[in-house]
């Protein structure tokens, strides 16, 4: 039984890197005692995948893995046993059952991601930001420079921003995730303060993941369906 | 959500913030209005290092199971941390509340090696507590230290208001009692120090005074008040059935050196190795029951989820329900991805079978500690393993599949000659001849034998706490010949050879056989920067150079003497139950070559009897 398990990050772990947040969870499934897969060999590893890495520093609303277990279990037990040996900051959301595959793998799904994006206190950030960041999502193009592993190059960002809004003081944005076609809250922000000749200091925003998504859509329309829509709860 | 003490912008800016956050399974949080005692328990090394010991996590739940006390962690800030702390002037915290340590009632700090001795002035300093216990006032709390290195506490005393001598287990819930009774009547820290001073165990430095020769070593040392004891019993848990519950770990976000279940199967070594603290201080050996064992092996691998579980003890191969313990564990936890680690570890014919169902052979090396390279220098140190026990457990496991070999020396030892230094290359030389015995087409590939050396420390308690050691550049000079005798043998090719600084040994050497007259050296090289030296990336030489210039003491006083038998040694007001006359025997023995029975073999006469447990009186009802 392939499961997807969704799970929010509040709190003091949100400076919990993204690997030690895996051995977190593979930890937390021997201690609710689920029947986990292990793949064979002589050091097996249990059969679990994560959807997106997520910032040390980031909350989230949104967080996914799939596993496989070895024979079928209600969902609701499974998040229940799940829950019961949390440390704060984790509660697992929803456990839900997905197709067996490749293809139906969360990180192999994962197209876009929606974002809140708050300011810290204490920080230098330009005035009147809620009509100006408007201003810049409204320009045609929104040329930036994107640091990768191996270069530096110039790229237009503004394809990949699907939506960007002011409420009550945050930034909500939607952006994509697909390899080679990805943006981060940071690169949005820093682009802006760059186009308000401002110096962006990442330490000036916290940023909470509230979804993760994939596209159902065509190649003109997108359809985005949030990962845990994709699976069903089983009893 | 708990607050943290450390902002967002600081944690992001640090190396493994998780360190900091506290919160992880396991963690025991309380609502500090409703218990009387807070005590913080330290450990002066970074998180990963600290959150890896037994011993703190032994008594950091025993101290949760009161209902009125609230035990939390403190570790050593990572140096970039630290420089952040001392430059915003944030204190120190402990991990759970992330209140300020200096609220709380008790600083308790395990030391376990002597290189960490700087971190214990860090710990203070950061936490705004005055460094010298005499300096110190009603708004400060109680400055407690244990764990091995508090076998010789003299050189950090002045640092410390009392000090555990022992295991933790016996008088500690003694001492919170009185405390909590000496706070509610509104009594004088004066007051309580004085009452804990009569407890079994515990040390108070502040009521003993030394004075010297003018040859510099010690005229006296004695109690100056008359209700303290003029020698401190070291205590020992015999009880290892009934009142002993290992507890369960606290699990830690980030990976630490053990991230594993430790199950500790026996406390204490029948071997009697003369150069081996920890064989004198943990006398008698005590074995737990195996039962007791499998029933905690299962309740600690559910309650912390880890996938790994290490057996600890000073022995393994000692332990008399070994094979039993070995092949429940193998049996009942292997299938469900649990991999079983057996360190220390005899090799014979059941640990090579154990190990070929827990390793994989291709990725796992064998390893031997002759610790010397001669039968002549094995006899004088005591340790039991011959040429041919190393050379036949070394082919089976060729024949097994096995091609790599790690074997572990000292350098320096007692009555060490050139012939004893250059055995080490004949020993590897003839290991690696063994291996090309075997026919070519059954070998596995070419053989691999790493040498390590380490430099010999002569440690309090030990037999060998009279002898002298020798300076850097003789250090060096031993295993440059080790080196060079390597480099002449016929499979040199196959023979690795690496050796231990032998600065940080010398230093080791100073502060292990010091004097309350070290802790000014202590205090000027932390002072000067000196942070961290038991990590080589941050151990500084020239600033503790400076320090003993600085403060006039000679580190050769405490390292190259051979002490006479009639002086007497900081230490010796400790009854660590092996008496001092049986360690001079066991010296005399050892200028001797003659080897002493282990425990189980013939009883040596010790003193450790007087505890009335353990191996002493197994099998002699």
């Amino acid at each position: 039984m392939n499961v997807r398990v969704k799970f929010s990050k509040q709190g003091p772990v949100k400076f919990i890197g993204h690997l030690d947040t895996m051995r977190y969870f593979q930890k937390a499934i021997r201690r609710a005692e689920l029947p986990i897969a292990y793949s064979g060999g002589f050091s097996p590893h249990m059969i679990l995948s994560f959807a997106a890495p997520l910032g040390v520093g980031v909350t989230s609303q949104g967080e996914y893995f799939d596993m496989q277990l070895t024979h079928t279990v209600p969902t609701k037990h499974i998040e229940e046993a799940l829950n019961q040996t949390m440390a704060e900051g984790f509660q697992v959301l929803s456990a839900r059952k997905v197709e067996d595959g490749k293809a139906s793998k969360a990180m192999s799904l994962v197209a876009a991601a929606d974002y809140c994006v708050t300011f810290r206190q204490g920080h230098v950030i330009p005035d009147n930001w809620e009509e100006k960041i408007l201003d810049f999502y409204g320009q045609p193009s929104i040329v930036t420079w994107k640091k990768t592993k191996r270069s530096e190059k110039e790229v237009d960002i503004k394809p990949s921003i699907y939506r960007l809004e002011v409420k009550e003081n945050r930034i909500y944005l939607r952006l994509a995730a697909l390899s080679g076609y990805y943006t981060k809250p940071d690169l949005v922000l820093s682009a802006f303060f760059q186009s308000q000749k401002m110096e962006f200091d990442p330490l000036c925003i916290q940023v909470e993941r509230l979804e993760v998504y994939a596209d159902k859509g065509t190649e003109d329309v997108h359809h985005f369906i949030s990962l845990e829509e994709l699976g069903e709860e089983v009893e | 959500m708990r607050k943290l003490a450390l902002s967002d912008e600081i944690l992001l800016s640090v190396d493994k913030a998780a360190r900091y956050i506290g919160g992880e399974i396991n963690s025991v949080m309380k609502d500090p209005d409703k218990v009387d005692i807070r005590f913080a328990m330290a450990f002066p090394d970074v998180f990963e290092i600290g959150s890896s010991h037994l011993g703190m996590q032994i008594l950091y739940h025993m101290f949760n199971q009161r209902e009125d006390t609230w035990c939390e962690r403190v570790f050593s800030p990572w140096l970039d941390l630290d420089q952040i702390m001392r430059r915003e002037k944030i204190p120190l915290f402990a991990l759970e509340s992330q209140d300020p340590v200096r609220e709380f009632d008790f600083l308790g700090i395990t030391i376990q090696y002597e290189m960490c001795y700087t971190n214990i002035l860090q710990l203070l300093d950061l936490s705004r507590i005055p460094l010298y216990a005499r300096e110190r006032t009603q708004e400060d709390p109680i400055v407690i230290g244990g764990g091995p290195c508090v076998f010789n506490p003299e050189p950090i005393a002045p640092f410390f208001d009392l000090f555990y001598i022992g295991e933790g287990e016996t008088v500690y819930h003694q001492l919170l009692d009185l405390y909590k009774e000496n706070k509610r009547k509104g009594g004088r820290r004066e007051d309580f120090l004085l009452q804990a001073a009569q407890v079994p165990g515990i040390y108070v430095p502040a009521f003993y005074d030394v004075t010297y020769h003018a040859d510099g070593t010690i005229a006296s040392f004695g109690p100056n008040r008359p209700q303290v004891p003029e020698k401190i019993q070291k205590q020992v848990m015999m009880d290892m059935t009934e009142a002993y519950h290992m507890p369960d770990p606290v699990v830690p976000f980030i990976k630490a050196t053990q991230d594993r279940v430790t199950l500790e199967i026996q406390r204490g070594c029948i071997r009697g190795c003369r150069f081996c603290q920890a064989g004198m201080i943990y006398r008698p050996t005590r074995e737990r029951d195996v039962e007791a064992l499998k029933a905690e092996a299962r309740r600690m691998l559910k309650s912390t989820g880890h996938e790994e579980i290490s057996l600890s003890s000073l022995s393994s191969s000692d332990y008399s329900q070994l094979e039993e313990l070995v092949t429940y564990l193998i049996d009942e936890f292997k299938s469900q991805g649990v991999n079983i680690s057996l360190p220390s570890l005899r090799i014979d014919a059941f640990a090579l079978d154990v190990m070929s169902k827990v390793q994989d052979i291709r990725k796992s090396s064998l390893t031997f500690a002759p610790e010397a390279g001669s039968q002549r220098l094995r006899d004088v140190i005591n340790k039991g393993l011959t040429e041919e026990v190393i050379l036949k457990g070394a082919m089976d496991a060729f024949r097994g599949g096995w091609n790599r070999v790690k074997l572990y020396f000292m350098l320096g030892l007692p009555t060490e000659t050139q012939e004893d230094m250059r055995g080490i290359a004949h020993l590897a030389e003839k290991i690696a001849e063994e291996y090309y015995t075997i026919p070519k087409e059954q070998r596995k590939g070419k053989v691999q034998i790493n040498v390590s050396t380490s430099f010999f420390v002569p440690k309090p308690f030990t037999p060998f706490q009279w002898a002298p050691m020798f300076r850097e550049e003789e250090f060096l000079e031993k295993a440059k010949v080790v080196k060079e005798e390597i480099r002449a043998q016929l499979n040199q090719k196959s023979i690795h050879y690496n050796w231990h600084e032998a600065n940080v040994t010398i230093l080791e050497g100073f502060l292990a056989r010091g004097d309350r007259r070290c802790a000014s050296v202590i205090e000027a090289a932390y002072k000067k920067g000196a942070l961290y030296d038991a990590w080589s990336e941050s151990f500084r030489p020239k600033i503790w150079r400076e320090a003993f210039d600085e403060t006039g003491i000679n580190p050769d006083f405490y390292t190259l003497r051979e002490r006479s038998l009639e002086e007497i040694l900081p230490w010796d007001f400790i009854d660590a139950g092996v008496t001092k006359s049986f360690l001079k025997r066991e010296w005399e023995q050892a200028k001797k070559e003659t080897v002493t029975p282990n425990c189980r073999e013939k009883c040596s006469g010790c003193g450790v009897k007087q505890y009335g447990g353990g191996v002493c009186y197994e099998r002699q009802s």
